[in-house]
């Protein structure tokens, strides 16, 4: 579905990505983890031209992404970003219905998809008619979610998606995209640094240092069983943490 | 109420209307281009740098300087147009005052429409992009929008600033309230420069509360606060056309310069032409070289100018024939020249002459400019505005050897003003001045003859020079104005007693002129 080709970016003389070939398969989750500069973010905004690369091509769906204008490509690709840029001016509504407006969709198709929207991403109707500076972050998050959904887009590009929510809200708005995902069949790319959430929550973790791709696998495979030792000493923090855990419980609630 | 409010409350629906259309004209322009550059500034930095500058430096022109500056180059191109199109326009009046103040409407709103869009959180922008807006889209629903607040603030700032100097465009022959301020200045009618003064500043107040009124309502998302506002300022634009379509082309325009005998004059042409059945309209408080202009372009129709100034200034001749020989060789060079027809002179000087306080002339012991030179290294003169940048100034100083110990230029109100508290020895007057008798000040005698002849002369444009009713309104007025009648009424006027000003002035000298016509 998408197929990163040797793609690389460099800002002056500070290289972010290099050659770096990836491919996603359709209703793939793939989280993209790694530490910051490590080229991750980079990576994913030359998916949808938010970035053009330098080198290299990026192909979806078979079609190289140079084929369109840059504004049609991301029209059909739904985005999602750690600082969610709701537009203030703008409803809720207006919010999520921007990219079907922008597409061209009537208003009462766009007023039942809202609706539709809304009750996906567990927000009350009545939200609609809102402004973004009268919700919560977590609520403002799950708008971002649902705006990036709107156009009925196949992919979904997410950048640290819930990385400014508090760890209840977090935990529970990744689960629930986790269902989305399964149940509108969308292809995922979600750029984390948290190794639990892709742990929890991808189908496939890519590893990333120094604009390189250092290890490519699903989570049980990079969690028992990897050669590089930074890669291995990463993917086993779950572990280590859940034992630190383990330890404080006073009594183990299962001993199976 | 008093007279001078009352006549002060008379002329306020045609100062403030004509106010307001200027500045709202200005203003629209001035907002249209200041949000085309704004959207390029904001787009390219490559074209920020340069808009940002030439709209500040365009800011530290004083305002009076540019809507002057604008009439030599409007009047170059009008004449530009007239050669390769057949067509020219008038560079005197609105046009000129539209332009300067458009540019002077600019830099507020540029850079706060600049600073509002730069200053944008970029997670918009980063969304406006992810959700698939194309770069006008991006302008015109996210940017914009959200700039608004900041470009009002711009706007406001800009309002106020262009409804000031739009009464600067009054010596550039555009009526305003800037002609309370200007006659009342040269009149000594404080009621009118204070009454000029408030006008303009209401109006300011008023349209930066309605502007204010939009702007909250842009900010607060208040679609009928912002109506509001939009329609009270419509409404008062369209109040001011209304009566706007009064001087029609057929009216006879008489120009006037800046001072009480121009003001008087001007009235008195004006009256001759009501008389003999015409339509008259007068632009008065022009700048010297601008009336002259103005009449070459046909701007106005006739004016009174003074033969000396004309032959420096204008013909650029730096020598001093005999009286009569200039005025043949003037007139002949104006037809010739200009196309001008200069009808004739009214009777009575207006010479550059230097006068002094008869006490102090009497301790210094002098009479002429001869006497005067021995003393002038322990003397203070005073003049107006134009005096040293004139030719007679260095005539005088190289006929007499004149070596002043101090130079000091005011407005001729306050040039008399000087010389009766002592700041001053002596002042460059003028011999018709009122003043001169009134302040009992002693004229030198000018026994070298470096000062030209300045009589004052009629000036007809070209297209008028063979209008019968011009010709009849004009006529008597040839040669029936001697210099102590014409004193006499710039004393009327001068001495600020008479509550209606010039055209009472020019109403008791046209019944002076009639009564000494019939003895």
């Amino acid at each position: 579905m998408i197929e990163l080709r040797g793609v690389s970016r460099a800002y002056g003389a500070n290289v972010a990505v290099r050659r770096v070939d990836l491919s996603v398969p359709a209703g793939q989750l793939v989280a993209i983890v790694g530490d910051s500069g490590s080229g991750k973010t980079t990576t994913l905004k030359m998916t949808n031209r938010l970035l053009e690369p330098d080198t290299g091509d990026v192909l979806i769906a078979g079609e190289s992404v140079r084929a369109l204008p840059p504004h049609l490509l991301r029209r059909g690709i739904g985005y999602v970003f750690q600082r969610i840029g709701l537009f203030p001016h703008l409803t809720v509504a207006e919010n999520i219905g921007i990219t079907p407006e922008l597409v061209g969709w009537t208003r009462p198709t766009i007023a039942a998809r809202v609706a539709e929207l809304l009750e996906l991403v567990n927000l009350p109707a009545a939200f609609a008619h809102r402004y973004p500076a009268a919700l919560s972050g977590g609520q403002r998050q799950r708008v971002g979610v649902a705006r990036a959904l709107a156009a009925k887009p196949r992919i979904m590009l997410m950048d640290e998606p819930f990385g400014a929510l508090d760890p209840l809200t977090r935990d529970a708005l990744g689960a629930e995209y986790r269902r989305l995902h399964e149940r509108m069949e969308l292809t995922t790319m979600m750029v984390t640094h948290d190794v639990l959430e892709a742990v929890l929550l991808a189908d496939r973790i890519v590893v990333m240092r120094a604009g390189t791709i250092v290890a490519d696998g699903t989570p049980r495979e990079l969690m028992n069983d990897h050669t590089d030792p930074a890669v291995r000493a990463l993917m086993d923090m779950p572990r280590r943490q859940a034992l630190r855990v383990a330890a404080l419980l006073d009594e183990p609630e299962q001993s199976a | 109420m008093n007279d001078r409010l009352a006549a002060a409350w008379a002329v306020l629906p045609l100062y403030l209307g004509e106010h307001v259309l200027l500045s709202a004209a200005a203003m629209g322009l001035g907002l249209a281009l200041s949000l085309l550059l704004t959207i390029a500034a904001v787009r390219s930095p490559a074209v920020r740098w340069p808009v940002l500058l030439v709209a500040s430096l365009v800011q530290t022109i004083p305002s009076l300087a540019l809507l002057a500056l604008f009439y030599p180059l409007l009047l170059a191109l009008a004449s530009v147009s007239e050669r390769v199109f057949g067509r020219g326009f008038s560079a005197l009046g609105f046009l000129p005052s539209l332009l300067a103040l458009t540019l002077y409407s600019m830099l507020p709103v540029i850079r706060n429409g600049v600073t509002g869009v730069l200053g944008l959180d970029p997670a918009l922008i980063e969304a406006a992009r992810g959700v698939g807006m194309t770069d006008r889209q991006r302008l015109l629903r996210v940017e914009l929008p959200l700039a608004a607040p900041v470009l009002m603030a711009g706007v406001r700032t800009a309002a106020v600033w262009v409804i000031g100097a739009a009464t600067l465009s009054t010596p550039v022959g555009q009526t305003s309230l800037g002609n309370y301020i200007f006659s009342g200045l040269q009149v000594q009618n404080w009621v009118a420069v204070l009454f000029g003064c408030v006008a303009a500043a209401t109006l300011a107040l008023i349209v930066d509360q309605l502007l204010g009124l939009i702007e909250s309502g842009i900010a607060r998302r208040n679609r009928v606060r912002g109506a509001i506002g939009a329609l009270a300022l419509a409404a008062g634009v369209a109040a001011a056309a209304l009566p706007g379509a009064g001087a029609g082309r057929s009216t006879y325009v008489i120009g006037a310069k800046s001072f009480s005998e121009q003001y008087i004059l001007s009235a008195l042409i004006a009256d001759r032409i009501a008389a003999e059945g015409g339509a008259a309209a007068r632009r008065t408080g022009l700048g010297s070289a601008i009336a002259f202009e103005a009449l070459a372009a046909g701007d106005i129709d006739v004016y009174v100018d003074y033969s000396g100034t004309l032959w420096a200034n204008v013909m650029g001749r730096s020598d001093v024939p005999p009286r009569e020989q200039l005025l043949r060789e003037l007139g002949e060079w104006l037809r010739r020249e200009r196309g001008i027809e200069m009808v004739g002179t009214l009777g009575f000087e207006n010479a550059y002459a230097l006068a002094m306080r008869r006490d102090r002339a009497a301790e210094l012991g002098v009479r002429t400019i001869d006497d005067l030179a021995a003393r002038s290294g322990s003397l203070t003169l005073g003049a107006d505005f134009e005096f040293f940048a004139r030719p007679e100034w260095p005539a005088l100083r190289d006929a007499y050897g004149l070596e002043f110990a101090g130079r000091r230029e005011f407005q001729s109100t306050f040039m008399y003003r000087a010389v009766e508290s002592r700041e001053v020895d002596l002042i460059t007057a003028f011999s018709s001045d009122g003043r001169i008798a009134a302040d009992d000040l002693v004229v030198l005698d000018d026994p070298r003859g470096a000062i030209l002849p300045y009589d004052a002369v009629v000036l007809v444009a070209a297209r008028r020079a063979a209008d019968p009713l011009l010709a009849r309104a004009l006529m008597p007025l040839i040669g029936a104005i001697p210099v102590d009648l014409m004193r006499a009424a710039n004393y009327r006027v001068d001495r600020g007693d008479d509550p209606e000003g010039p055209p009472a002035a020019a109403r008791w000298l046209a019944d002076e002129i009639a009564r000494r016509a019939r003895q």
